[in-house]
């Protein structure tokens, strides 16, 4: 298979995946406390009192391992002016033409907003959600910052859980993706014409 | 308590079907509590926890009558006492009966996420159906009133349920059949206003001309009411002036729930189509990995 590119380690596919079972936990129960319609999600987590009791635990594992994934990867996340010019044509790829798109790097614009948007957005979370988790912290806090904090925290789950759905469609609809995480490698025609810079890189010398 | 299938649930937490109120020829009732009858014998104290079986934990004395310090899970009702002066050198003792204000627009309901853990009945009398609570506090978050308490035993909220098992069948609350001065009336909503303004003008005619009712208004007025000999500064007896549901929870629970739903169903939609529309991102065929194992 020489013409398969190494793109993820397995300690950072593990790491992902692990991520994402506690996401999906943690949106699952947490999403049974925003809206009525979804209460029913409760019973996945074994009732409501047995949602209200893992949903942190859940929330705070995936904030860690969220962490060491951010620590991994920030670097590679900082936006340049490349990028901008990328974001500027990134509405023609969506109505189907990619052909004025310039070359990018490991990760385009779209993935850099994805990886802020999701950092901030579990920084909010984590921090609101101590904020009044019961029965053990929330009693620290006054009303009012319990208030706004329940605000914030539906606000940022708002956030984080239409990112996490741009993710694994732009994982879906890019096809050749889905095995950087499955399998940790990717295509060579998948790396140019995907990532050409990346491409660029790490063949380099060959 | 548990719910007596009383058929007149004129509102249910996180529910968003019509609840089950045929029975609706329930007179509204509220207590109205006259402070300038008040004695702070703790009576009603008593009566509740004898009526509702609780015993809470001894506690310390803080250097004044009040005996429980604050409402707790097991003391759904608390005598406070305040040396206040309303204008100075002018000293005065006023005690206020805490407890559940029974809200018409009840802010607990509002922000609880638990279907039918929390109620209001066709009487006006807001109620935890206990079994229903999963114990996340957003009760405490929701009232306007600081009155919910989470149980550090079970987990769950308590507070005054206006006795709605024996307002049920007809009696009047305990702490109302216990007070012996006749400070805190029940009845209809109707006649506990009329009374209230009454006994409020009887007490402007003695000198207190800033007597009235409190009824607040912002979360639609209350089923338990106060004949407050200074009405003009609720406060002086921790009393909100103008409570109402803090905005950020009318917020939270309110147009952010609808708003919140409809876009995360609407991303995974536009998601449907545009892959339908415009189909994937494809590498160019002779570059596929498929193809070249087949090779």
């Amino acid at each position: 298979m020489a013409r398969l590119l190494k793109r993820y380690s397995d300690g950072e596919r593990m790491n992902h995946w692990f991520i994402v079972l506690m996401f999906v936990l943690a949106a699952v129960s947490g999403l049974a406390f925003f809206h009525p319609s979804l209460f029913f999600l409760s019973n996945l987590m074994g009732g409501g009192p047995w949602s209200r009791i893992l949903h942190p635990f859940m929330g705070l594992l995936m904030v860690l391992g969220f962490l060491v994934m951010f620590l991994r990867l920030w670097r590679q996340n900082l936006m340049t002016a490349a990028d901008k010019e990328w974001a500027k044509h990134a509405g023609e790829m969506l109505r189907g033409d990619k052909s004025r798109m310039p070359p990018a790097g490991k990760y385009n614009a779209g993935q850099k907003r994805v990886f802020w948007l999701m950092a901030f957005s579990l920084l909010v979370l984590v921090v609101t959600g101590f904020l009044f988790w019961h029965p053990w912290f929330t009693g620290y806090f006054p009303i009012v910052v319990q208030r706004a904090a329940v605000l914030l925290h539906s606000i940022a789950a708002l956030v984080l859980v239409l990112t996490v759905i741009v993710h694994i469609y732009a994982a879906i609809w890019v096809k050749g993706t889905m095995r950087a995480m499955t399998r940790g490698t990717v295509t060579e025609g998948w790396a140019k014409a995907n990532h050409e810079l990346w491409y660029r890189e790490v063949t380099r010398g060959r | 308590m548990s719910s007596l299938q009383s058929q007149d649930v004129v509102a249910r937490s996180a529910t968003t079907t019509p609840t089950p109120q045929v029975r609706s020829a329930v007179p509204q009732v509220a207590k109205l509590i006259d402070e300038s009858k008040c004695i702070g014998c703790k009576a009603c104290q008593v009566a509740c926890m004898n009526w509702n079986d609780l015993r809470d934990v001894i506690g310390s004395n803080i250097g004044t009558y009040d005996n429980p310090v604050d409402l707790t899970a097991k003391s759904w009702t608390v005598m406070k006492f305040f040396e206040v002066e309303p204008k100075d050198g002018n000293l005065e003792w006023l005690i206020r009966k805490d407890g559940c204000m029974h809200c018409e627009d009840p802010g607990c309901l509002k922000a609880c996420p638990s279907p039918g853990a929390i109620v209001k009945y066709g009487n006006g009398i807001v109620d935890f159906i206990s079994e229903n609570c999963i114990g996340c506090g957003y009760c405490v978050k929701g009232c306007p009133f600081d009155v919910p308490r989470i149980s550090q035993q079970d987990n769950k909220a308590y507070k005054c349920t206006l006795c709605s098992d024996r307002v049920g069948v007809g009696l009047e609350p305990a702490c109302v059949k216990t007070c012996p001065t006749g400070a805190i009336g029940f009845g209809t909503k109707a006649d506990m206003v009329e009374y209230g303004n009454q006994r409020a003008a009887e007490l402007k005619e003695r000198g207190y001309a800033n007597a009235g009712l409190y009824n607040p208004q912002g979360v639609g007025g209350t089923h338990v009411m106060y004949v407050l000999k200074h009405a003009d500064r609720p406060e002086l007896e921790d009393l909100p002036a103008n409570p109402s549901i803090s905005p950020m929870v009318m917020l939270w629970k309110g147009i952010a729930k609808p708003l919140a739903l409809a876009s995360m169903i609407g991303a995974v939609v536009v998601g449907f189509f545009h892959y339908m529309k415009v189909g994937p991102i494809e590498e160019k065929s002779e570059d596929r990995a498929d193809e070249k194992e087949g090779v």
